[in-house]
């Protein structure tokens, strides 16, 4: 299980050897020491827990703070742990030397928040005709049936609150790295806005 | 931009000549057919640059046997072998989209009187 916790930077571009372009996210990751290795026979699952984001010690609360101490870890920000079986072990450090060109990456961020949007932006509901003395330009339309069950559904796709949620991209391939300055370049896009935390993990 | 974009994108910029729309110039641009490599020609006048740094683009316009021809290339392709820059043209404008609706004599950019 490889995996390791970056800040989505923005995207740019890449000219190949052949001269095409590809459109690249930049993610600034790593590096992130282990803090703890969870195992099968004493957590009853295998894991592996990152931090990342070197803080000062007055923005990490007190357990934390402690969790940190017991493996030798400078106080960060961030903790997350990943499932799977690893050969790394406490105190060592993961940088983007772990990703290569060429692999196959799955990335959880959190999207863009939309804010409280109408059904034909949430759900890709069709609108109606916006001519001809019609009022249902984006209307719901029908929420339900009538005298049975006089209620609506429960699940009805409505308008509300859409974006600012976890989402994993899967399908995604590293293009290059830069050791220097702990840099992995993504073909294509990444959930999130630029500055936000990522999850990058190797996808199978 | 973020410091490590503009690294980024400052690594690939290429020595390029100076050149604007209105300019006459070739684009020699590299083609690859099969295994072998030979370089292709395209002349013609800029009709409008756009983008910034690696991003940007310009695009060339000519007529082909009576056919309007544009072509758009990244002006830091590793694919463009060189640009050479012909008549200076003397044009008022950054965009020069008005040449598509014009045909012949008319269809030209006056040159800088230097």
């Amino acid at each position: 299980m490889k995996a390791i916790i970056g800040k989505k930077v923005g995207m740019t571009q890449l000219f190949t050897e052949d001269g095409a372009v590809v459109a690249v996210t930049v993610i600034e990751a790593g590096p992130c020491p282990v803090v703890q290795v969870k195992s099968a026979a004493s957590d009853g699952y295998d894991a592996v827990q990152l931090a990342y984001g070197a803080s000062k010690p007055k923005h990490v609360n007190k357990p934390e703070t402690g969790h940190l101490a017991k493996a030798g870890v400078a106080p960060h920000r961030h903790l997350k742990e990943f499932r799977g079986t690893t050969d790394l072990s406490v105190g060592e450090a993961v940088t983007v030397e772990a990703f290569g060109p060429g692999d196959h990456i799955k990335i959880t961020g959190t999207s863009r928040g939309k804010g409280f949007a109408g059904t034909v932006k949430r759900h890709n509901f069709a609108r109606g005709p916006v001519t001809h003395g019609s009022h249902n330009v984006r209307g719901p339309g029908s929420i339900g049936q009538s005298a049975w069950p006089s209620r609506v559904w429960k699940g009805i796709r409505m308008s509300g609150h859409m974006g600012a949620a976890q989402v994993t991209q899967k399908g995604l391939v590293v293009v290059d790295r830069d050791l220097e300055r702990n840099v992995l370049l993504v073909a294509g896009t990444v959930p999130g806005a630029p500055g936000s935390l990522v999850y990058v993990r190797e996808d199978h | 931009m973020s410091t490590i974009i503009r690294d980024i994108e400052q690594m690939q910029l290429r020595e390029i000549p100076a050149f604007k729309a209105g300019d006459t110039v070739q684009v020699h641009f590299r083609v690859i057919e099969g295994s072998r490599q030979r370089v292709q020609v395209f002349e013609g006048i800029v009709i409008k640059r756009q983008g910034h740094g690696v991003r940007e683009t310009f695009t060339v316009r000519k007529q082909s046997f009576g056919v309007g021809v544009e072509r758009t290339f990244p002006v830091h392709s590793p694919k463009i072998d060189k640009i050479v820059v012909g008549a200076i043209g003397d044009v008022s404008r950054a965009k020069l989209y008005y040449l598509r609706d014009k045909v012949g004599k008319k269809a030209r950019v006056r040159e800088k009187q230097r």
